[in-house]
């Protein structure tokens, strides 16, 4: 799908300040020979790593109680299990093992809920990297549990104070770190988002979900799925979870943002309360690419909002972008209070304690279960231990329905 | 039609920056006619975007201050009309502004830049714009005669800079330092590698990236810049004001002698050069 000038359709590119660019160039020139070319046998190194150290494949399994509540068959791709708990070691240990064999140095990173940060200071523990990840402050309160995760993996935590804190700001820190140290640095960013090649760089690492998940059906529910669910902040497990599916038509690709309290916007203060830049956002040029944007008339970025910290980013991967418009990904959006409903959902009926971001993908699940077809494949892409504390707090001030008494914990956990 | 090739016709250019709305418009406006009186040749006018990715503290502040003055395209606009000033304007802004000006039916991004024409700006620089993706911008420039200025790092080389020369044009922008902008108390030594890259380019070279004071400007210049740009310097003046609540007319005084400290020291660094023989 990408093209070789970074483009797809109208969104991608290169929008970057010149002192990158070389750096950039470089980086193009080593995903083309190790990672499309397989030179030095990079991707056989990569895929065995993911093995041996990710614990790969992560199974793709059969939800007994969601497929009897929605009558239909629901099957989970389960990259919770992935080492680290979510999706973002597939793309980190891609890129990491990339800025060995490109001779790097160092590695920077940004990160929202500490995921992506937390799977690269893992892979740079594993392969014998300093690191340093820049988090939003306001990211750093309702993650914490994977903040210590990347301290104790050895990285270095920068706490990024403009704005409100969040991982639109951590990009354009870490993007200002490496335009000072480019000649050493690679920056391993976390999502498909950022300047060619990038976007399709880390589809192609995250793609093994997908890849893996397509067997899976084919063993073992004899057919590919109706439709895919993936939640998306960049997209990084959608694109992931699309990519080998894109090509068979009969499968439907659901991208399901964060639609946080209101799909509105206020222009005058800036803010969006969502995340939902591909239902609702405008053509624009942020952190690298033309892509969809919460902005105001004028250009300028919105504030986004989500409870989940991975979903809220004003941008979105540019190939996302490109899919939705030539109708090949739908875009939906489910608000924070059914998200919050369905992370208590899937974690009393199946067992599995999703992270706050997936549970967006499993709550358009039960709002529309009846438009999905016979069987349902919905990724996992990560699990929710580091959302525990945000949960309790806000599942309190909600009074979620399905949600056990969280009374105990009042005071207790802070 | 630009009238920047002038402002490096007679000597080295001094081409200080300043936010603009940075606190407000009223101030902004004083500040920028104060760099005018103190020696500037051209004027770079920071049009503020939410994601200033190139910049440093100071001018991120400096961003925030004017966003929250109020500062929006089309005040920007109105503001550069408004201004007293001779010299020529450049506007300095992120990619994202100049591409959604007008609205999703507007022809983008002509329409910025016939509007910019229109209030009598001379050219741009685009930070975030590298010359891979600069062709739309370029044929409205060309269109309304009007300049694009492009970015020169210290580590871009070879055919990089060959497609620079193609686009370019009133100056190129030599970036001093790897890096963000910010002040700094020394001269990089990148700057003259930088500069001997492009010795055989037509076009003038305008140093920027840290310079602080007019010593640096004048080793600058005698290294052989044709011009020097000065921003997080200027914008640290009306930093300090502000937070001290100075009046904007003390603020503008102290603008003003900054500015002709610094242009002073080009001027100084100048007089060094060929046919001086006695430099060394
Ligand atoms: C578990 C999980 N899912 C999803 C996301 C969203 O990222 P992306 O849209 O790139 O998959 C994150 C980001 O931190 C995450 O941690």
């Amino acid at each position: 799908m990408s093209t070789s000038d970074g483009k797809f359709g109208r969104y991608g590119g290169q929008y970057v300040p010149e002192a990158l660019m070389p750096a950039i160039e470089e980086l193009e020139d080593a995903y083309e020979r190790y990672v499309l070319n397989n030179e030095d046998g990079f991707m056989d190194e990569f895929r065995q790593r993911l093995r041996d150290f990710g614990g790969r494949p992560t199974p793709t399994q059969y939800a007994e109680r969601l497929s009897e509540r929605y009558d239909r068959d629901v099957y989970m791709k389960r990259e919770d299990l992935l080492h680290g708990g979510a999706h973002k070691l597939n793309n980190a240990l891609g890129q990491v093992l990339l800025a060995k064999y490109m001779g790097k140095e160092r590695i920077i990173a940004e990160t929202g809920a500490g995921q992506h940060g937390t799977a690269t200071a893992m892979a740079c523990a594993h392969l014998d990297f300093d690191c340093e990840v820049y988090m939003g402050e306001r990211d750093i309160n309702r993650q914490r549990p994977n903040v210590f995760r990347m301290k104790i993996n050895g990285a270095e935590v920068n706490p990024v104070t403009v704005g409100r804190g969040t991982l639109k700001e951590a990009i354009s820190e870490t993007m200002r770190d490496w335009a000072t140290n480019v000649e050493d640095t690679h920056y391993v960013i976390g999502s498909v988002v950022g300047p060619h090649p990038f976007p399709a760089m880390v589809r192609d690492f995250q793609s093994v979900i997908s890849e893996e998940a397509r067997e899976q059906m084919r063993e073992q529910a004899g057919t590919l799925p109706d439709s895919v669910l993936a939640c998306a902040g960049g997209g990084s497990n959608t694109m992931g979870a699309f990519a080998e599916f894109v090509d068979d038509d009969g499968v439907d690709l659901y991208a399901v943002e964060a639609g946080g309290s209101s799909l509105s916007v206020d222009e005058e203060k800036g803010v969006a309360p969502n995340s939902a830049s591909l239902s609702t956002g405008g053509e624009g040029v942020l952190h690298g690419a033309r892509t969809k944007l919460l902005q105001d008339y004028d250009g300028q970025i919105m504030e986004s909002h989500s409870v989940s910290s991975g979903l809220d980013y004003a941008g979105v991967g540019p190939e996302l972008a490109y899919l939705v418009d030539e109708n090949r990904a739908t875009p939906v959006n489910v608000d924070d209070d059914a998200a919050l409903e369905a992370f208590h959902r899937l974690s009393r009926m199946e067992g599995v304690i999703p992270a706050l971001e997936t549970a967006h993908a499993f709550a358009y699940l039960e709002n529309n279960h009846e438009d999905l077809g016979d069987t349902v494949l919905v990724n996992v892409s990560g699990r929710g231990d580091k959302d525990l504390e945000s949960v309790i707090e806000e599942t309190e001030k909600r009074g979620i329905e399905n949600a056990p008494d969280m009374s105990m914990f009042s005071g207790g956990l802070r | 039609m630009s009238r920047i090739p002038e402002a490096f016709a007679d000597g080295p250019a001094f081409i200080p920056y300043l936010a603009v709305g940075d606190p407000d418009y009223e101030s902004s406006i004083e500040y920028v006619e104060a760099l005018e009186r103190g020696g500037a040749d051209v004027i770079e006018l920071g049009l503020p975007f939410s994601e200033p990715i190139a910049e440093g503290p100071t001018i991120q502040n400096a961003v925030v201050r004017a966003l929250e003055g109020g500062m929006t395209p089309t005040r920007f606009f109105e503001f550069v009309e408004e201004l007293d000033v001779d010299v020529p304007l450049v506007c300095m802004t992120y990619y994202n502004l100049i591409y959604r000006y007008g609205g999703e039916r507007a022809e983008r991004p002509r329409a910025f830049v016939e509007k910019a024409a229109e209030v009598g700006l001379d050219g741009f620089v685009v930070p975030d714009l590298p010359a891979e993706e600069a062709d739309p911008l370029r044929e409205a420039c060309d269109e309304f005669d009007l300049d694009l200025v492009f970015i020169v790092a210290p580590t871009t080389e070879g055919q990089r800079l060959e497609r620079i020369m193609e686009q370019v044009s009133g100056y190129v922008y030599v970036q001093a330092r790897l890096g963000v902008t910010g002040a700094r108390s020394d001269v990089s030594t990148q700057t003259d590698e930088s500069l001997g890259r492009l010795s055989d380019w037509d076009v003038p070279k305008a140093v920027g990236f840290g310079i602080k004071t007019g010593e640096h400007a004048e080793r600058i210049v005698a290294g052989g810049a044709d011009g020097i740009i000065v921003g997080s310097a200027l914008v640290d003046i009306v930093a300090e004001g502000h937070e001290n609540g100075d009046s904007a007319e003390a603020v503008a005084d102290r603008l003003e002698q900054k500015a002709r400290e610094l242009s002073e020291g080009a001027e100084k660094g100048f007089a060094q050069r060929t046919p001086h023989p006695e430099r060394t």
